[in-house]
């Protein structure tokens, strides 16, 4: 079931289009945002007020890489892996993040704190190597910086 | 020397607000375009030279000239912004939206107006949230000074322009991939024809253009054709945002006139490499682009003149290879983006670049063949122009095809070596 304020939000998105589908990755999104995924009775409920089927709208969701179709943890860290990231140090940067999380890229920590997925260029190859924590970007990383950024991040849920 | 795109820019990097904009002139080009004819709005943005400035170099003005026009055209046309910028090393789309998002929206007016379109999209990349939310507080400034919805301006003319963000795949700035994904379907590519100024969004007459382009178009319509085609080094017209990545001492980004030279911008606003490393080769304009050399250095950054040096101006977002870091390395890390943002839809690009990946990792490892080098020469006609439905793989196999040729003693040490003479050896 949709919360009212799922159903408001998503109903603001539904005004900029013609058609509700096109509504699809924002209805997604709004579902993730307030449930940190989304389930497969997400798809099913969002497919009735979008005009799709369910199969249609997990298409798209399954098609975009930051569309949860799986529980996260409360942060996510998004480490960007490419080209000039990669030159300027991320390996040295993954480490460390694998060490003081115990995981690997694609897994959770234990504590369900955070969750550490690879992303394509973040546009931030000025300050390389860089990574995003939610809404945040860190750029120049160096292990060093790695315990005072992660320790921004509380247990909670924001 | 004039840069029209940033000079205004606050230090601190953040939004020019609507009233900050309009104290630099912001709006008025707005203003006198809505009164123009669009045909000669269209005539101007053609006949002052502006090329594409998301990689692909196309006259924007001709690229406007194709979409019908008339009482008799479908309705409602569409221009939409290209601002899903994930093109690795480029990060100037991102500037230009965080530190002055009106004149993004000022140049959309204008182009909508040129087309007469009547709804208008920015598609802007998911990762970018501070862009969303300077972008957000823009528009509805502009919303509410009569900048955007009915009558704008007192004009007679109405537009609606929307915030779409993304979900993450570097497909969707293929243009025909990202009207799928604006209609709410998998972002794969269209065939064309029919191009989208024809038959785009819903079947209708769209235009899409990069972030950085229509940036550049309040700036042609306020001081005209002669004056921008004047900003450049060149035959393309304007300044360019260029972008300079990797060990350099000085990363960053400058506005510089269309046609400013490597060198100029690697050893004097780069500052040349860090302590400690030497240049080996650089990739011009984003990573679906050929690498160059350090004769290279004369060369003219402008569509023409990079093309006829054996690579392409791409983004301009130049990134820099040291000379400790394993040339063989860098063409694996680039494969394996282009190999995991491949949409599937085609077979050689779906198929065909998880196969490159792979040789380059063995080799990478160790474990290279000596046909190797052969079955990537295949990989790099099979997937090229032509063969497939984007410009996805043939954009993969650039760096690819230049670097088996530019690499070949080094490919060749790897595979007889079975190591990495660098001691990379391990990649992710």
């Amino acid at each position: 079931m949709l919360s009212e304020k799922e159903k408001n939000e998503i109903e603001t998105e539904l005004k900029q289009y013609e058609h509700k589908r096109a509504a699809c990755v924002e209805a997604l999104k709004i579902m993730q945002h307030s449930r940190g995924w989304v389930s497969d009775d997400g798809i099913h409920d969002l497919a009735g007020i979008l005009g799709m089927t369910p199969d249609e709208l997990d298409g798209v969701a399954t098609f975009y890489s930051l569309i949860f179709r799986k529980p996260v943890g409360r942060h996510v860290i998004l480490i960007c892996n490419t080209i000039s990231c990669w030159v300027m140090g991320y390996n040295q940067v993954l480490r460390s993040l694998n060490e003081r999380l115990g995981i690997g890229l694609g897994d959770t920590s234990a504590d369900g704190r955070f969750t550490l997925l690879p992303v394509p260029c973040l546009g931030a190859c000025d300050q390389a190597p860089a990574m995003m924590i939610d809404n945040e970007l860190y750029g120049d990383l160096t292990p060093e910086k790695m315990d005072e950024i992660l320790g921004k991040y509380s247990w909670e849920r924001d | 020397m004039e840069r029209p795109l940033t000079q205004h820019m606050r230090p601190d990097g953040k939004a020019l607000s609507l009233q900050e904009y309009e104290k630099t002139g912001g709006y008025q080009a707005a203003r006198t375009a809505l009164k123009m004819a669009p045909e000669e709005i269209q005539a101007m943005v053609k006949n002052a030279n502006l090329r594409g400035r998301g990689g692909a170099g196309f006259n924007t003005g001709l690229k406007w000239s194709v979409v019908p026009m008339g009482d008799d055209a479908p309705r409602p046309k569409y221009l939409i912004t290209n601002a899903d910028e994930m093109e690795p090393g480029t990060f100037k789309d991102r500037m230009l939206m965080e530190g002055n998002p009106h004149q993004l929206i000022e140049g959309m007016i204008i182009s909508a107006f040129a087309i007469q379109a009547g709804i208008s999209y920015i598609f802007l990349r998911d990762e970018y949230r501070t862009a969303a939310k300077r972008v957000a507080a823009a528009l509805s400034e502009a919303y509410d000074n009569n900048c955007l919805g009915k009558n704008i301006f007192g004009s007679g003319y109405n537009l609606e322009l929307h915030l779409h963000t993304s979900a993450g795949r570097y497909i969707c700035g293929e243009e025909t991939a990202l009207l799928n994904a604006l209609e709410g379907k998998r972002a794969i590519p269209r065939t064309k024809p029919p191009y989208p100024q024809v038959s785009g969004l819903w079947g209708k007459p769209t235009v899409v253009n990069n972030a950085e382009t229509l940036s550049n178009v309040p700036h042609i319509v306020k001081n005209g054709v002669a004056w921008y085609k004047g900003l450049s080094r060149s035959q393309d017209g304007g300044t360019k945002i260029y972008g300079v990545s990797g060990r350099v001492k000085r990363p960053g980004l400058w506005e510089l006139p269309m046609g400013t030279t490597i060198r100029e911008l690697f050893e004097e606003h780069a500052g040349g490499m860090q302590d400690g490393y030497k240049f080996r080769c650089l990739i011009p304009g984003g990573a679906s682009t050929e690498f160059l050399t350090g004769e290279h250095f004369d060369v003219k950054m402008d569509f023409d003149s990079v093309m006829k040096a054996g690579s392409r101006l791409g983004t301009g977002a130049m990134i820099i290879i040291d000379d400790k870091t394993c040339p063989i390395s860098v063409l694996y890390n680039l494969e394996h983006f282009f190999a995991h943002e491949s949409c599937g839809w085609c077979t050689p690009c779906r198929e065909g670049l998880p196969w490159v990946e792979k040789l380059l990792k063995a080799i990478e490892e160790g474990q290279g063949q000596p046909d190797d080098l052969e079955k990537l020469e295949m990989h790099g006609e099979f997937l090229w122009l032509g063969k497939t439905y984007c410009a996805l793989a043939p954009g993969a196999m650039e760096p690819l095809r230049s670097g088996l040729k530019l690499f070949k003693e080094d490919f060749e040490r790897h595979i007889n070596e079975k190591r990495c003479p660098y001691g990379n050896g391990r990649i992710f």
